[in-house]
């Protein structure tokens, strides 16, 4: 059995046994949903039937009800691409990185973060199909043979590059996730009495019946596919960043880009896994799991992030004056003080500034100050993909072009309509499927529980 | 001789592994050991062998790699080459450079799915398979040692039982098959 120094604080709180976790993490699943519960998910389904009204207004109508001209002919939609995506990223670092570095904390956390990356990733490639105007020819992006030719898809285009990278992302996290989830399913499925639950149960958990060399080969698929989504996840990011770094557009030619957007990611992510798990420790009684501790290491990977994004930020100011091109400064110089420069000044505050407040121990193990900050920081990181491609795009190479983006109320609706579609796959997730990889957290419960730890020293 | 097959229960990952240690040293085969996480260090006790699927997992990938490498230089060099910004596509090798993301995401896709297939067809574990764990607080906080009397004809059964007995199992049932 591996030990664990006596001064680590345990990640599992209170007098817990192997039966107690499952007990714990079957309450919400076996018991009838709360109070909390059922309000949330009606706001956030009404929240969604109304993004999914605009969203068959806009295919019904066409791209023009978004505010897009001429000159800023990408807004809302690739600004909400990539911020979904980049959300999606935190689930993969956690379970895959964390995992390849032993840490132990992430079992707390992993199945929830994984179920964020896949509901964030599908809100994500939402955007450029609703972005293709005819939905329903959306399969053209891939190489099939066609009547035209066959006419093939460019191979050289980043946008193409960006079809095999999230349509990779989003299947290989769903088995990766699914996998972890089987011998869960089985705990359940003997757990429960009769009724649709044994039957749900028992058709999702595949005849798992936990024998060693199934643990053994088990083992071996989640290495391995940590192994590889572990690059996955940094190509992911530095492909969307390519959209715009290989464009010739002053202020998206940049090299810096791939590695900015991956930390960016990462960043945001970890921000709205915060705000997810501290509504979700409390509504579903799991304290005892997810608790300071987890929280104070999820903020350290804030500041780091952060602080790369803040460098990179920097960096790219500096660049640009260096760089001696006027055209480049000029970007740069307009971005700060042109009409958008309170989208610049939100970015600053929210993505430089605020998490450095992080190095304040009082406040990183602040529950209630790191809810607030997960919400500034998920707000910033919304406004700096705003900036960096509306303010890019809205300054034209001739003057007589130049222009200014206005959001209608589909650009909103949209939005505000995928946070609800989210909320309510992530609210039914909580219902349904167990919110902690329990059997996981068995294997840390001798070296990291907290009676365990008591009775060895 | 009735053929038997022996459940030993156990409270704890440890005492099932002490247990199986004892007993193999006694020289009895054991048959499966059904626990509800993996018990760290069962395997070269009751001799299970490591997984190749990691091998496999790396053959798929590669089978990834040459699919992507094979379909971009059909679309884009054999079948119908584009001259982009003055880049001609003319040979995979003046254009891999370009092709890279897209080879590294296939193989990613090939390696992952392929493996997990495999693994779940290796491990029985399909869509619509009936569990066969003898307890079912076995996939919650009970260990299991299987025991049959097929695998150890050396021995009679009252001596596998009393073995079994020996390593204070919670509970020990005993069935015919």
């Amino acid at each position: 059995m591996q030990k664990e120094a006596a001064i680590r604080e345990p990640l599992i709180l209170g007098d817990k046994s192997y039966s107690q976790i499952t007990e714990d993490v079957m309450a919400p699943i076996v018991g009838s949903p709360t109070m909390w519960w059922k309000v949330l998910i009606t706001i956030s389904g009404i929240i969604a039937a109304w993004g999914v009204g605009n969203i068959l207004y806009l295919l019904g109508v066409g791209i023009g009800t978004w505010g897009l001209n001429k000159t800023v002919g990408w807004a809302w939609d690739i600004t909400n691409f990539v911020w979904w995506v980049g959300i999606g990223h935190a689930g993969t670092l956690i379970s895959a990185v964390l995992l390849l570095f032993r840490q132990k904390w992430r079992m707390a956390i992993n199945r929830s973060a994984e179920a964020m990356t896949i509901f964030a990733v599908m809100m994500a490639a939402l955007f450029p199909g609703i972005h293709m105007g005819r939905i329903w020819q959306a399969y053209w992006v891939f190489p099939l043979p066609n009547q035209f030719g066959s006419l093939w898809v460019n191979f050289n285009s980043p946008l193409l590059w960006d079809v095999f990278a999230i349509s990779t992302y989003f299947s290989v996290s769903l088995v990766f996730w699914y996998i972890g989830l089987i011998p869960d399913f089985a705990t359940i499925r003997d757990k429960v009495s009769g009724g649709w639950r044994k039957k749900l149960y028992t058709a999702l958990s595949f005849g798992w019946s936990g024998r060693a060399k199934h643990w053994t080969r088990f083992e071996e698929v989640s290495l391995v596919l940590a192994g590889i989504a572990t690059p996955l996840v940094f190509s992911v990011h530095s492909i969307v960043s390519m959209d715009f770094a290989t464009a010739i557009i002053p202020g998206w030619h940049t090299t810096i880009f791939p590695p900015y957007f991956v930390s960016g990611a990462v960043f945001s992510g970890f921000a709205m896994v915060l705000t997810l798990l501290l509504i979700m420790r409390k509504a579903m009684g799991l304290e005892a799991y997810i608790h300071t501790k987890h929280v104070e290491y999820m903020n350290i990977v804030i500041i780091v992030t952060g602080s790369i994004v803040g460098v990179a930020y920097i960096t790219e100011l500096f660049i640009s004056w260096y760089s001696g091109v006027e055209y480049e400064s000029y970007a740069f110089i307009n971005r700060a003080t042109g009409p958008y420069w309170w989208s610049y000044a939100i970015m600053m505050t929210c993505n430089v500034i605020s998490p450095q407040l992080f190095w304040f121990k009082k406040l990183r193990t602040s529950l209630m100050f790191t809810f607030i900050m997960s919400l500034i920081i998920n707000l910033g990181m919304w406004y700096e993909r705003y900036v960096i491609i509306v303010t890019s795009l809205h300054r034209d190479y001739l003057p007589s072009s130049w222009s200014e983006f206005h959001s209608t109320f589909v650009d909103l609706g949209i939005f505000v309509g995928t946070l609800g579609i989210f909320m309510t796959l992530f609210l039914l997730f909580a219902r349904f499927f167990p919110v902690l990889a329990l059997n996981e957290l068995k294997t840390i419960l001798k070296s990291s529980g907290e009676n365990f730890k008591k009775a060895d020293h | 001789m009735a053929r038997k097959v022996f459940h030993a229960m156990y409270d704890d990952d440890d005492k099932l592994k002490e247990a199986a240690q004892l007993i193999v040293d006694k020289g009895i085969r054991v048959k499966e050991v059904f626990s509800p996480f993996p018990i760290h260090g069962i395997d070269p006790i009751i001799g299970v062998k490591r997984t190749r699927l990691a091998i496999c997992a790396f053959m798929y990938a590669l089978t990834g790699t040459s699919l992507a490498l094979l379909g971009m230089w059909y679309f884009m060099i054999s079948d119908w080459p584009m001259n982009i910004g003055g880049k001609p596509n003319q040979s995979l090798i003046n254009n891999i450079t370009s092709f890279l993301p897209v080879t590294f995401e296939f193989s990613v896709l090939c390696g992952a799915h392929g493996m997990s297939i495999t693994y779940l067809l290796r491990n029985g574990t399909v869509p619509g398979m009936i569990a066969d764990n003898p307890h079912p607080r076995s996939t919650n906080d009970r260990f299991i040692m299987e025991v049959t009397t097929d695998e150890n004809s050396s021995m009679s059964a009252d001596d596998i039982s009393q073995l079994l007995s020996s390593t204070n199992p919670e509970e020990l049932s005993e069935k015919e098959y």
